[in-house]
């Protein structure tokens, strides 16, 4: 995770992860190929459904978190390779708790994302690897949390 | 159109069919590229080197087919309002290029809303199989629906 080892991630590190803009093209898009409801699809439709407008697909707005914490991880990971060399493998998610989608995100919001580890674990049945666990928050251009999840990744150990 | 199904037409332990789903290499890597560019989401190479063992679609894609398949087989022949989340997921096993999904979706509890009298509250299980019958994902998650009484 953001280019550390199991061992060097403590409890309570935070890191902004920059953000997403919601555009009504990817907006529109999003929800045509994964969430085809007729309130993510049309002005009229949103306007008569449940958010009031058009909204984002909330699967839009988790894959704007996973976007947004890729491209920490990478940039982390190229100022540590600059530093000093040995990077961890990075490793994959089994899922997550708790994913909550609080106010609609309409096209034209921008969200910002942070997320903040709340633990971390070895793993006796992969003892080259550990789970981080993470809280993942995303806030709108208002400073309104319109978006949360616990996560967990596989993060390697030292050798 | 037909006529759009409401909270009062599910009961409790009703079971839906979710899919199929081919996931293709292509369309993996496209998610990919816009949500999730890491190495084993990206080509076989980089799959193949890594704990999942083959081009895998990113968890958040799968999270995204499924929600295709959800709004094909059940919400849009209904009046649906939504989610509010996603008590869990678990991504127990890559789903890889060329594999089809099915799964289910199934009602675990309904209940009216007690501050919004026109809006169900489902809780629901769902599941994602490939081919060969393997569990590839669970969730559990909350649907809204309008409740008929109410309209």
């Amino acid at each position: 995770m953001l280019g550390l080892f199991l061992e060097d991630i403590d409890e309570g590190l935070s890191v902004d992860l920059g953000s997403y803009q919601f555009t009504r093209q990817n907006t529109l898009a999003f929800a045509r190929k994964y969430d085809p409801q007729p309130f993510h699809l049309s002005d009229e439709a949103g306007l008569a459904g449940p958010f009031g407008r058009l909204s984002a697909s909330g699967w839009h707005t988790a894959a704007g978190w996973m976007k947004c914490y890729v491209a920490s991880d990478e940039a982390a990971r190229a100022k540590l390779q600059a530093q000093a060399g040995t990077l961890p493998e990075v490793g994959p998610s089994p899922g997550f708790t708790n994913l909550k989608w609080l106010k609609p995100v309409f096209a034209g919001d921008v969200v910002s994302y942070r997320c903040t580890v709340t633990g971390k674990r070895e793993l006796a049945s992969r003892p080259q690897w550990g789970l981080v666990f993470s809280l993942n928050e995303g806030f709108n251009q208002n400073g309104e949390l319109v978006f949360s999840f616990e996560g967990k990744v596989l993060t390697a150990r030292r050798a | 159109m037909a006529e759009l199904l409401h909270f009062e037409d599910f009961e409790v332990g009703q079971v839906i069919d979710l899919g199929p789903y081919v996931v293709t290499a292509d369309e993996i890597i496209a998610f990919a590229m816009e949500f999730d560019p890491q190495r084993f989401h990206l080509d076989a190479a980089g799959g193949e080197a890594s704990l999942l063992g083959g081009l895998s679609a990113s968890g958040w894609h799968v999270s995204a087919m499924l929600m295709r398949m959800l709004a094909d087989a059940w919400l849009n022949k209904t009046a649906s309002m939504g989610s509010n989340g996603v008590a869990e997921m678990k991504w127990l096993r890559p789903v890889l290029a060329g594999e089809t999904l099915s799964g289910k979706i199934s009602i675990v509890a309904k209940r009216i809303s007690s501050k919004r009298p026109e809006m169900g509250i489902f809780q629901c299980g769902f599941e994602l199989f490939n081919g060969a019958g393997e569990k590839k994902t669970e969730m559990t998650a909350i649907i809204f629906m309008r409740v008929k009484a109410a309209c």
